[in-house]
């Protein structure tokens, strides 16, 4: 018997899932824990303070973190466009979904590094409030999924779109799971927005 | 990855063959050797740990002099070693040993073979998982040669301690981050694997239930870690950045207020990491039941009695750990209402592990059971987790453990679960699936020294421990001092337990001996020669890449032992009824 290994791109009848559908969903669900965890840091330190500062204090800007939130919007849809191009076997406008998606998470990461420096120009970092510290961990291992998903969706843009040619229903289940995992990263900025620069 | 048509078998070349192997059984093993080295590792901790305990400020003879001035000046050892040793021991023990054997050592080699898969539903992950864990081993090993030494605030972390601690926490905190990314690999590819890739025939409840156990186990995984990978990224941060997650206001450190922005929780910290650590008890305690369900439904010769009950007790034991954490903190100063809260649900899941261990028992009622010696050690690990779960009940109830909770008591107690409970549970899984891992049988002489040695030394140890806490004996101490003052009674205990110790090690020998003498043996044993039930008794021993010759189907229940309708006494899983009539 050969070592291959069953229902990578197929579903399995019973289950109706491929594998890498359900190891997707599971990594998301871990995913949720971590930031679950990171927002129940946020909460018990938020209550057990005696004054806690607005966003506004240390120089947050709504309308700045507003437009990111509509960037990062943006490009979850474009995500699903280039997915269903994918699915229309449209290749041409695949490319141009998914390059305006990479787009997308590259303006995200522009105006977040406006933000940063100008916090450090204000002398305000980490240490400086613990408001600074959740500001600056949440937001930061934001970014650091921002940056992975962009770097699977620049891979699959790219160099990895070769495997359209030999197997395209595994190319478009990979696409559909980095699509899963993005729109996940949208949905944790959706969360941080109002916490960190509205409540 | 192209997986299209690539059918022929190219031979391999050594690295890809037996170190960066994509193949389950390869990486079972890589993580079992490995999980056993570092067993061996962090009891050695213990062991020069027990020479400060029975000999309070003597030279250590012979060793003393290995471990340089710093650590051991005149052989002597120093209460910041002794903290270092205490502190690894936990941790290494923990993460590196026993979780490792139990769900990458033996939850890789075994599942996909149980559940007759050709491999792990994501084999190159599972190779990911497997080095991940390697070089956060090789971090936290390291820590030992950082001029301060490794960490030394115990192996729960607790701030502002760590936070304050020497560059060794750093390290134990960026291992812990390779050990967290390794098991949540680990986690989607046991859970993934199970789903999808079950045999044909092979329905979830005729699943063996060591397959349940690791299922369960890999959930816990998958949702208990991330937070601590949020408490260590908080650490990290307070010691790297000058954050004060974890820091009051006006901390004061030998006389000097902290110049810090405050404003922290300590018992955040306590929050985050014990709901890992709560759910990790489980991750150490279900795979050794279900090693022993196993090992016991082969050896009385008749199916596990209430298999249903054992697995629904163990789902519902999964849902329950989530809940059970704080009963680990009723020092901190918890309102009654949430004492009240997580004793009860501490109470509530013990009926699960109860309905377990129950059940085992009783499935050994009226077997005609064969004491190899991997039912010596299941055998073993029965009473000792009972003594185990027992004894952890007046911990789970707040106004007891007031008394307890600083004292042997609790170390006498958790070791009892996960020492000649998991690791004993461990060690009949080893003897248990050698056949089947190497095709070669391991001694069985060797295996009763191995046993009934280890069987004695293990239990004092840790009863004594259980004496001396509840005589009020603080855990945790280089040298009580004063605080030894009310413990004269029971200190003398001390001595007879690092004997123990000592002898525990020496048990260990015929062990060695035996795993690594087995394999010159010539591979004899067979596909099936413990006339065993389940499917990875189907494939050849060892399997080879790929594992069966021709795709196997499951029939019938996983213990289908003494079968009143069948000549011999096991029925395979994979065996066709039209054999099963003939044989009749």
């Amino acid at each position: 018997m050969s070592s291959v290994i069953p229902y990578t791109v197929e579903k399995r009848p019973d289950t109706g899932l491929n594998n890498v559908k359900i190891g997707i969903w599971l990594f998301l669900a871990s995913e949720v824990m971590l930031f679950g965890a990171l927002f129940g840091g946020y909460i018990l330190l938020r209550v057990g303070s005696t004054e806690w500062p607005h966003g506004s204090d240390f120089g947050l800007s709504v309308p700045l973190a507003f437009v990111n939130t509509l960037v990062l919007i943006s490009s979850s849809v474009t995500m699903v466009m280039a997915w269903a191009s994918l699915m229309r076997k449209d290749t041409r406008k695949y490319k141009i979904y998914m390059f305006l998606t990479v787009l997308g998470g590259v303006g995200f990461m522009v105006i977040k590094s406006i933000e940063y420096s100008a916090k450090f120009s204000h002398h305000y970092y980490p240490e400086t409030h613990n408001f600074l510290a959740l500001y600056f961990t949440l937001t930061g291992l934001h970014a650091l999924h921002v940056v992975a998903g962009m770097v699977v969706n620049a891979y699959l843009l790219w160099p990895g779109f070769k495997m359209w040619e030999t197997n395209p229903q595994q190319f478009t289940n990979r696409v559909e799971s980095a699509g899963l995992f993005w729109h996940f990263v949208d949905l944790v900025w959706i969360f941080l927005f109002p916490v960190l620069y509205l409540l | 990855m192209s997986d299209t048509g690539h059918d022929h078998h190219e031979e391999l070349g050594f690295w890809r063959k037996y170190v960066f192997s994509v193949d389950h059984k390869v990486i079972g093993i890589q993580y079992s050797v490995t999980g056993l080295l570092f067993l061996l590792f962090g009891f050695s901790l213990m062991m020069l740990m027990r020479w400060q305990l029975a000999y309070p400020g003597q030279p250590l003879p012979i060793l003393g002099g290995l471990f340089g001035p710093t650590r051991m000046p005149g052989g002597i050892m120093t209460p910041d070693f002794y903290n270092q040793l205490g502190a690894m021991h936990g941790t290494i023990m923990v993460f590196l040993g026993v979780v490792p054997l139990a769900v990458g050592g033996f939850g890789n080699f075994v599942v996909p073979l149980q559940i007759g898969a050709p491999d792990m539903a994501f084999p190159r992950m599972n190779m990911m998982s497997y080095w991940l864990y390697f070089v956060g081993g090789v971090v936290m090993f390291g820590s030992f040669f950082l001029p301060e030494g490794p960490a030394q605030s115990g192996w729960t972390s607790y701030p502002p301690l760590s936070n304050l601690a020497s560059e060794g926490q750093t390290w134990w905190l960026v291992g812990m981050l390779f050990l967290i990314f390794s098991s949540l690999l680990g986690a989607v590819n046991f859970i993934t694997t199970i789903i999808q890739l079950r045999a044909d025939g092979l329905t979830f409840f005729r699943m063996p239930f060591f397959v349940w156990a690791q299922f369960v186990t890999s959930f816990l995984l998958l949702l208990a870690f991330p937070p601590l990978q949020a408490a260590g990224t908080f650490q990290l941060m307070d010691r790297l950045a000058g954050t004060s997650f974890f820091m009051p206001e006006g901390l004061v450190v030998s006389g000097q207020v902290q110049e810090l922005a405050g404003g922290g929780s300590p018992i955040l910290w306590q929050h985050l990491f014990w709901f890992l650590a709560h759910p990790e008890v489980y991750v150490l305690v279900l795979p050794a039941m279900g090693i022993v369900a196993e090992v016991i439904a082969n050896n009385t010769r008749k199916p596990l009695w209430g298999y249903k009950s054992m697995v629904y007790a163990t789902v519902f034991l999964g849902f329950m750990s989530f809940i059970v954490w704080a009963h680990h903190m009723y020092l901190t100063g918890m309102g009654t209402a949430m004492s009240s809260f997580f004793q009860t649900t501490t109470m509530i899941i013990s009926i699960p592990s109860v309905v377990i261990l129950t059940a085992l028992i009783l499935s050994l009622w009226g077997g005609s059971i064969r004491f190899t010696t991997p039912m010596l050690f299941a055998l073993a690990f029965l009473p000792m987790f009972g003594i185990g779960g027992l004894t952890g009940l007046p911990l789970g109830l707040s106004a007891p453990d007031i008394h307890l909770h600083d004292t042997y008591y609790v170390i006498g107690h958790f070791h009892y679960v996960v020492a000649p409970g998991t690791i004993f549970a461990l060690f009949a899984g080893i003897y248990y699936w050698y056949p089947k891992a190497t095709g070669r049988q391991m001694s069985s002489f060797l295996g009763k020294l191995h046993f009934w040695p280890s069987f004695i030394f293990i239990n004092g140890i840790f009863a004594p421990m259980l004496i001396q806490g509840m005589a009020g004996m603080q855990r945790r101490l280089y040298d009580g001092g004063m605080i030894y003052g009310h413990s004269q009674d029971v200190l003398h205990w001390h001595k007879v337990i690092s004997f123990c110790a000592w002898g525990l090690f020496l048990a260990q020998i015929p062990f060695i001996i035996n795993f690594f003498g087995s394999l010159r043996k010539p591979k004899e044993a067979g596909n099936n020669p413990w006339q065993a039930t389940t499917l990875e008794w189907a494939a050849p021993s060892p399997p080879p890449h790929g594992n069966f010759a021709t795709e196997p189907v499951v029939y019938r229940d996983p213990y289908e032992y003494s079968h009143p309708d069948h000549g011999e006494d096991y029925l395979p899983q994979f065996q066709p009824d039209a054999v099963a009539a003939k044989s009749a």
